[in-house]
């Protein structure tokens, strides 16, 4: 069938109603400060690790509320705890523990398991 | 032969935990690793032997480290130990004297009057009689403190007083009547025979005037001796076990044990060896300044005694060592969290009584093993060689006017130095290691440790003490460590750098990780001895205050934190100083947002103290001389 | 006998309100702290959206003032403020007592001050400015760096000390992107051979106006907009400014250097109007602006009687709503002096 050389790919658009946001309110119940963020990227330009490699804490924490789950979970491993995106949101969000409740909870999902 | 039943219980009871100890004690030795086994061995002979026993009969008995805190608590815990053990070792000798023979059975000595109701008459009986009666007056006047302080903390000079279970409550209570229904018991019968002294002679005299004080006494001894024997039988299951295991950890202690980083004995005998003093409590600035109150290091102990799931606990801490501190005991309560921390959650045990007598090595589940490495995305950089390293850390690239201020010192001074993170480098690994993850941060330290190491330096220069501390216990560098404010001491020491005085009134604030953690207490005020008015807060040293911004906690929110910041802030800058100084990025972070006193580290003051010699030459950085040209 | 009204605050609402107060005959007590009046006005070179010259506003101002009735008492500041009965007594700093039938709290606001923001090097690298260092150099028709050099690329970020919890301000100061834009397109016009980056969390052009301002920067002058907080400068060895950024909607994080740092510093509560607070016992919000008794029909009323508010001591207003706001005050003014007595 005719396609005219192109089609919608599935891989990008976001698939609100299937995709598993479980890992994002199970940081919601535990970081209330989560939902805060209004996606300015201080904490990914003043990140350690962005500075050797593609991260973005950002983009990782906004892929977990809409529940694109396979992006993050390798991704996540990269950060260093360093705690410099702590000090410089302006939200006053709590990004260490974030990072610290997704890595747990995507150990704690047998689906996700490492 | 004397004997009557109502000493059955307290037979029972002693017997079982005289048994208990010894098997709790045979299975602890079991569990410890070999060399600590050896070590423990050496304790027992010599000097360290006998600084066990003085430290037994100072702390356990006197409790002279509680007494120098808190009068009021201390004497409350000394006439209860102290007195109690008076009474016990005199009425055992009396018991000898006194008896019909010598070597008794235990129990003829407590119950010693009632076998020997006529005894004490006259002479050196009497007298005898005096100074039982004088212990039993200084073991109450304890017990009446300690039974205010349950209803109102604050007459004994606490703020907070521990929450207590079940278990605890009926070994209170069987604590609570065993000297009151001595005293009774005493006195019935010493009204009865006319005999006894000022206390136990008059109150039974008293009492035998208008009560048939025959039929009184026998219950009472029945009372005593069913109180001390429910109170050894639930010793091991509640916090009175650490009266037993506080001895076991003296001599552990003494013979060179450490808590190390992995659950074993000596954690388990210190968490055993929690009185619930509840000076961690007082001292916990979540406490007095965030209100939090379910955290604090005896809640701690208490929670891993009853295989509670403590992982919320063990995070929401600042790490601060102020409970270390002024732990009594002398519990290393950090590195026990850390343990913690290291295990994440642990398995929730199902909670009977026969697991509180014989507990199981508390079960945690281990972190699965990371097959890849998490930061392969670091490159092997080749640094360039030099003597000494200079290495700012993260927190520092937030606080430039750190940075620059070493810049300029470290030029001023002439030394030949490299600024190894000036475009940003790996973290040093700590942070990762109090959140737990020590298999992550022991890449990061391998990382770096490649680079010190490749660049030859002999010395490496931080201004983080986050950073110091990692570097100087979890780095087997061959490199000298030092914190900015001690190689600026020694600059200034040996010359290298001149410095103006200003005058100004400076307070200093010495950050957790470079004070209580790291030790480093003289070099910060030494150095602003030289430069400035230094004048003494009422926090200082090992009572110094935590600034709130601790990585440490990664449960509470940055409003917590604020409220921490601002009351330190408030007590440190009381007698209105020109400079709240301080040696770390962070806390001149956190202060710095919520004081509108001028918050400065130690480099910054020195920068602006410095006599800059134009004849000398920068031959490490070259960063001001370039400026210097582009400005020509 | 005619009222007496002791304004506190020569700025634009005090101003505002004092010339409004003497056309209708009120006797005016004009107090400000510096040795003229105009506040702020007089550090401001070009106003937004229409970038007119801000004397002309001044004019206006000062027109309004000198049809008499008005006593303008410079150099002076309030150490006490007490009601007694239906009148006030006011002791100024040199001891002298006024008696005033009702007074009208002006205060005004303070910049942020930059330095607080450590990460972005203002008062420790050479060329960070703020928006009010950068008006100054409009006035005198300067636009150098430190060392004289003209600079080619200028960065400006917004939302300096505002919406931001780290430095204690939640509130948006709301003027900063406007008068970002403004600022934009001024060094545009004063050099033409530079780039101008905005480095903005997000655009709230809510003025009239404003959003065609922003269009004209875009279309007009080519003003650069990167939508990211920037999170630290620093200080390269060319004597660049080296910023950090995300990108967010790039979603990559972004390196530049510039030769100058503009940071548009926030509004916060004066100083002199938490003085008067204290002494007053008026009372202020969560946000340290004096708080009003109602926040839709009461924005000019105190928590006490015949104290009145105008313009931004109470929020971020722009020179529009500062004067709408003075007006309102006086009408607020005018019941109450009927009303009582």
């Amino acid at each position: 069938m005719n396609k005219f050389g192109f089609t919608i790919s599935k891989g990008r658009q976001i698939d609100y109603e299937s995709n598993d946001r479980r890992i994002a309110d199970y940081i919601f119940e535990k970081e209330p400060s989560f939902r805060l963020c209004i996606e300015c990227g201080g904490c990914s330009a003043t990140c350690t690790t962005s500075n050797f490699t593609v991260f973005s804490l950002r983009e990782l924490n906004i892929l977990i509320k809409r529940g694109e789950n396979d992006q993050v979970r390798q991704n996540l491993k990269k950060c260093m705890l360093c705690g410099k995106c702590t000090l410089v949101c302006p939200r006053g969000v709590n990004t260490r523990n974030i990072v610290v409740l997704a890595k747990k909870a995507f150990q704690k999902s047998d689906e996700y398991a490492i | 032969m004397q004997f009557d039943p109502f000493v059955i219980p307290f037979n029972i009871g002693l017997y079982f935990i005289l048994i208990y100890v010894v098997a709790r004690s045979v299975i602890w030795f079991r569990d410890l690793s070999r060399p600590d086994k050896l070590r423990l061995q050496r304790g027992f002979f010599g000097i360290p032997f006998a600084l066990s026993l003085k430290e037994i009969f100072m702390e356990s008995l006197i409790h002279r480290k509680i007494l120098k805190t808190n009068l009021r608590l201390g004497y409350m815990h000394m006439s209860l130990a102290f007195g109690w053990f008076l009474l016990i070792l005199f009425g055992t000798i009396e018991a000898d004297i006194f008896g019909a023979k010598h070597l008794n059975a235990p129990y003829k000595a407590i119950f010693f009057r009632f076998f020997n109701p006529d005894h004490g008459r006259m002479g050196f009986e009497a007298a005898y009689g005096f100074l039982m009666d004088l212990i039993l007056v200084f073991i109450l006047s304890g017990l009446l403190l300690a039974v205010t302080k349950r209803f109102y903390s604050k007459i004994v000079g606490m703020k907070k007083t521990t929450r207590l279970k079940l278990t605890d409550r009926i070994a209170l209570t069987s604590l609570w009547l065993i000297f009151p229904s001595r005293l009774l018991a005493e006195s019935f019968t010493c009204g009865v025979y006319g005999t006894g002294s000022f206390l136990t002679g008059s109150l039974g005299a008293w009492l035998a005037a208008f009560l048939p004080a025959q039929q009184m006494a026998y219950p009472f001894w029945w009372l005593y001796s069913i109180s001390l024997g429910t109170f050894f039988i639930l010793l091991p299951v509640t916090r009175y076990m650490h009266i037993p295991t506080e001895l076991f950890l003296i001599f552990m202690r003494n013979a060179g044990i450490k808590t190390g980083d992995k659950a074993g004995t000596y954690s388990e005998v210190q968490t055993y060896s929690c009185s619930s003093c509840g000076i961690c409590i007082d001292a916990c600035q979540l406490n007095f300044s965030a209100g939090i109150t379910n955290i604090q290091s005896a809640y701690f102990m208490k929670a891993i005694r009853n295989n509670d799931d403590v992982s919320e606990i063990a995070d929401n801490c600042l790490m601060c060592g102020r409970c270390d501190q002024k732990c009594p005991v002398g519990i290393e309560l950090s590195p026990i969290r850390m343990i913690q921390r290291r295990g994440g959650e642990a398995e929730n045990d199902i909670r009977n009584i026969y697991k509180g007598y014989f507990r199981s090595r508390q079960t945690i589940i281990s972190e699965k093993a990371i097959a890849s490495s998490n930061y392969n995305f670091l490159q092997e950089t080749v640094p360039e060689k030099t003597d000494i390293l200079y290495f700012a850390g993260c927190m520092t690239h937030l606080t430039p006017s750190i940075k620059n201020s070493m810049i300029k010192i470290l030029d001023a001074s002439g030394v030949k130095y490299s600024f190894i993170d000036k475009q940003g480098g790996a973290c040093c690994g700590r942070p990762l290691m109090l959140a737990g993850q020590d298999k992550e941060a022991r890449e990061l330290i391998n990382y770096n440790s490649q680079m010190i190491w490749k660049s030859g330096a002999h010395t490496l220069v931080t201004s983080c003490p986050i950073c110091y501390k990692v570097f100087k216990e979890s780095y087997y560098l061959d490199v000298e460590v030092l914190h900015h404010t001690q190689f600026i001491k020694m600059l200034i020491d040996d010359g290298s750098v001149k410095l103006n005085f200003l005058h100004k009134k400076v307070v200093y604030h010495s950050p957790c990780d470079l004070g209580r953690g790291s030790g480093v207490y003289d070099e910060p005020k030494d150095v602003l001895k030289h430069v400035s008015r230094l004048e003494r807060s009422n926090f200082e040293d090992g009572n110094s205050l935590c600034c709130g911004g601790s990585l440490a906690n990664m449960k509470i929110s940055s409003q917590t934190k604020k409220k921490i910041a601002l009351d330190a802030a408030i007590e440190l800058t009381k007698n209105s100083p020109d400079i709240l100084a301080t040696a770390c990025p962070l806390c001149k972070k956190t202060f710095s947002a919520v004081t509108e006193t001028r918050v400065a580290d130690i480099s910054e003051i020195v920068a602006e103290a410095l006599i800059m010699n134009p004849l000398k030459k920068n031959s490490g950085s070259n960063i001001s001389s370039i400026k210097e040209l582009a400005n020509i | 006998m005619s009222k007496h009204v002791v304004v506190i605050g020569g700025g634009v609402a005090g101003l505002e309100v004092a010339g409004q107060l003497s056309k209708v005959g009120i006797e005016v007590s004009l107090i400000e702290k510096e040795n003229k009046s105009g506040g702020h006005l007089n550090n401001w070179y070009r106003l937004f959206p229409d970038r007119r010259n801000s004397t002309e506003v001044k004019e206006y101002l000062d027109g309004m003032t000198h049809n008499g009735g008005i006593k303008l008492l410079t150099n002076t500041t309030i150490e006490k403020l007490n009601r007694s009965g239906s009148h006030f007594s006011i002791t100024t700093n040199e001891g002298k007592e006024l008696i005033a039938d009702a007074v009208i709290v002006a205060t005004g606001f303070d910049l942020f001050k930059s330095a607080r923001k450590e990460e972005y090097g203002y008062g420790i690298y050479d060329n960070v400015f703020t928006s009010a260092d950068l008006e100054e150099m409009f006035k005198k028709g300067e636009l150098a760096l430190t060392n004289g050099i003209v600079p080619e690329t200028i960065g400006i970020i917004h939302c300096v000390g505002s919406r931001d919890e780290k430095v204690g301000n939640f509130y948006c100061s709301k003027l900063c992107c406007v008068t970002a834009v403004k600022q934009a397109i001024e060094i545009r016009e004063y050099l033409p051979d530079s780039k101008v980056f905005c480095f903005y969390m997000d655009m709230r052009m809510g003025g009239a106006f404003y959003e065609e301002l922003y269009r004209e920067a875009q279309e007009k002058w080519g003003v650069n907009f990167i939508r990211g907080k920037v999170s630290e400068a620093s200080e390269t060895i060319e004597n660049k400014l080296l910023i950090k950024v995300e990108d967010t909607l790039a979603g990559r994080p972004l390196k530049m250097k510039l030769d100058m740092l503009v940071l548009m510093a926030g509004m916060e509560m004066s100083e002199g109007g938490k003085k008067i607070a204290g002494i007053g016992g008026l009372r202020t919000g969560e946000n340290r602006f004096f708080a009003a008794t109602d926040n839709h029909f009461g924005s000019n009323k105190s928590n006490i009687e015949g104290v009145f508010y105008a313009g931004t001591c109470t929020a971020p207003m722009n020179i529009t709503e500062t004067i709408s706001h003075a007006r309102a005050a006086v009408v607020e003014v005018i019941d109450y002096l009927k009303n009582s007595k």
